[in-house]
């Protein structure tokens, strides 16, 4: 059976400018930073970011990576707005596609069953379809409602950060929320999942239910061992946000100096800053 | 009670929205709001479904800036919200950065929406709450910054906008309360625009209007906000706030 392993560089280095790229995670939580600090390091530019969004989407943004959002939110969860995300918005960097939570769900599942679009009420009658001049209604065939037609949002490339894993791309998650990890998986033509630890597919059972390996190796073209690959943000239950870091991460952003001073220290860090780390 | 607070004002009427709300998830941003939903859970809405903040729904009443303590009765993680919130099964009470005479709400971006001025969050799950399940909003300063007469993003669809998109968008759209730290508004059915419904003690109709950006409908019989029943008041200040975090929502 195919060995998926591969580093952060390996992973990045199929990544093209111009890409569709869909991060997994919710806001400040089990974000694939590894990853993003490896994109950040790289000359890839003009990236369409899809995403339940936190610093993923700022440091992208701050590092002048991204060329569109999509996204229905961007936030650190404990602290309410990322500064970079601002920045890029309220300076005009970036382009976005801005959708209702669900209707962002719905596109990529879509994508993911490859179908043109899914109907929904979500959108009508807000300003998502002012702003998306693009989106379209359809009338139920049955009974006659005009409904939104959530266009699919295919991936070129989707990011996670889970668990566990085995080398073949069997991951598995081991905290509350799994988040939409599985559908951002299935809505890409290539996935790459980094976790905490690779271990052998019959340890990934051992003390856990199967319903926790909700991303079969059938959707992963490469794993990356990463211990503490989500730092600052949550993984439970093997760590959980670093809120002195994250406020650090904020503080830092309103002068340049300073910032530079943050970004060089965050992307020197090694992906074992937490390991034996849990709480 | 004449040490009574706004806030404990504020958080009881709160709670008077999810009376008679039946099986429904509870949500609540805010900590007035929270402690609201705690409340009424506690008292006489005993069937709503109140998550831990993170994915499971835990049975019990706890301390606002506390863990949840109590039974978890349901894992709900954002998946199954989603699906919940589609289906129906919720009542949210949202806090918006803007509201208009419609109950739009704006909680993504202030000023032009290809370059704000200000970003704020996203719109969130907004739409898709207001047009699928009972919404109510929550606004801790009552002013003219609020309460504009027209919002720059429509977040949470107001009942205008959401008869002007048709049955589709109608059907399951039911605003229900504003609750602010000086009044509690609600929707004349055959406007949907926002209409005064009582003011808290020691506030009044004219102090409203004026805090108001837009001509709020103001009834004959405008009443005054219910007081906090002793047992509430109990329940509030030593076992759902008892750091008393709800006045740094609302000044005393």
């Amino acid at each position: 059976m195919t060995d998926k392993t591969m580093t952060e560089a390996e992973v990045v280095g199929r990544l093209r400018s111009g890409m569709t790229i869909g991060i997994g995670g919710w806001g400040s939580r089990r974000k694939p930073m590894s990853l993003v600090r490896e994109i950040v390091k790289s000359d890839l530019h003009d990236l369409t970011v899809v995403a339940y969004g936190g610093p993923d989407v700022g440091l992208l943004c701050a590092a002048g990576k991204v060329k569109k959002v999509i996204f229905g939110f961007v936030s650190l969860d404990s602290i309410p707005l990322d500064p970079h995300f601002r920045a890029a918005r309220q300076t005009g960097a970036i382009e976005v596609e801005e959708y209702d939570e669900g209707m962002l769900q719905w596109g990529l599942q879509a994508a993911g069953i490859r179908l043109p679009y899914l109907p929904t009420r979500a959108g009508l009658g807000s300003d998502v379809m002012t702003v998306n001049p693009h989106l379209q209604t359809v009338v139920d065939p049955y009974d006659g409602e005009t409904l939104v037609a959530m266009p699919a949002i295919p991936l070129d490339a989707a990011l996670v950060h889970m668990n566990r894993a085995d080398v073949h791309g069997n991951a598995q998650y081991l905290g509350p929320d799994l988040y939409f990890d599985d559908l951002f998986c299935l809505a890409a033509e290539n996935a790459y999942v980094s976790c905490e630890r690779i271990v052998p597919t019959a340890e990934l059972t051992e003390n856990a239910h199967p319903a926790t390996i909700r991303i079969p190796r059938l959707l992963v073209s490469g794993v990356v061992e990463a211990p503490g690959g989500a730092h600052f943000t949550s993984c439970a239950p093997d760590y959980e946000r670093d809120e002195q870091f994250q406020r650090d991460y904020v503080a830092a952003a309103k002068d340049p100096a300073q910032w530079q001073e943050f970004l060089s220290g965050y992307l020197a860090e090694t992906t074992d800053i937490t390991s034996g780390a849990t709480s | 009670m004449s040490d009574l607070t706004r806030a404990e004002i504020c958080a009881v009427a709160c709670a008077d929205a999810y009376r008679d709300n039946g099986e429904v998830i509870a949500s609540a941003f805010g900590t007035i709001p929270t402690i609201g939903v705690r409340l009424a859970r506690h008292t006489f809405s005993p069937d709503l479904v109140i998550s831990d903040g993170e994915a499971t729904a835990v049975r019990g009443t706890w301390a606002v800036g506390g863990p949840a303590e109590g039974d978890v009765e349901a894992w709900l993680p954002f998946n199954q919200i989603f699906t919940l919130v589609w289906n129906g099964k919720r009542h949210i009470t949202m806090i918006p950065t803007q509201l208009d005479a419609y109950g739009n709400a704006n909680i993504s971006a202030i000023g032009d929406h290809a370059k704000p001025k200000v970003q704020l969050l996203g719109v969130r799950g907004a739409p898709g709450n207001s047009v699928y399940h009972p919404t109510s909003y929550w606004v801790p300063a009552h002013s003219t910054r609020v309460f504009v007469p027209k919002v720059d993003m429509v977040s949470g669809v107001g009942n205008d906008n959401a008869r002007a998109a048709g049955p589709s968008a109608s059907r399951h759209h039911d605003l229900r309360m504003v609750v602010t730290d000086l009044a509690v508004l609600d929707y004349e059915p055959e406007s949907g625009r926002l209409r005064l419904k009582s003011v808290h003690p020691g506030v009044t109709v004219e102090e409203v209007v004026a805090a108001t950006g837009f001509e709020l409908l103001i009834p004959e019989d405008v009443q005054e906000t219910r007081l906090p029943t002793r047992d509430e008041l109990e329940l509030i200040r030593t076992v759902i706030d008892p750091r008393n975090l709800r006045d740094h929502e609302v000044r005393a």
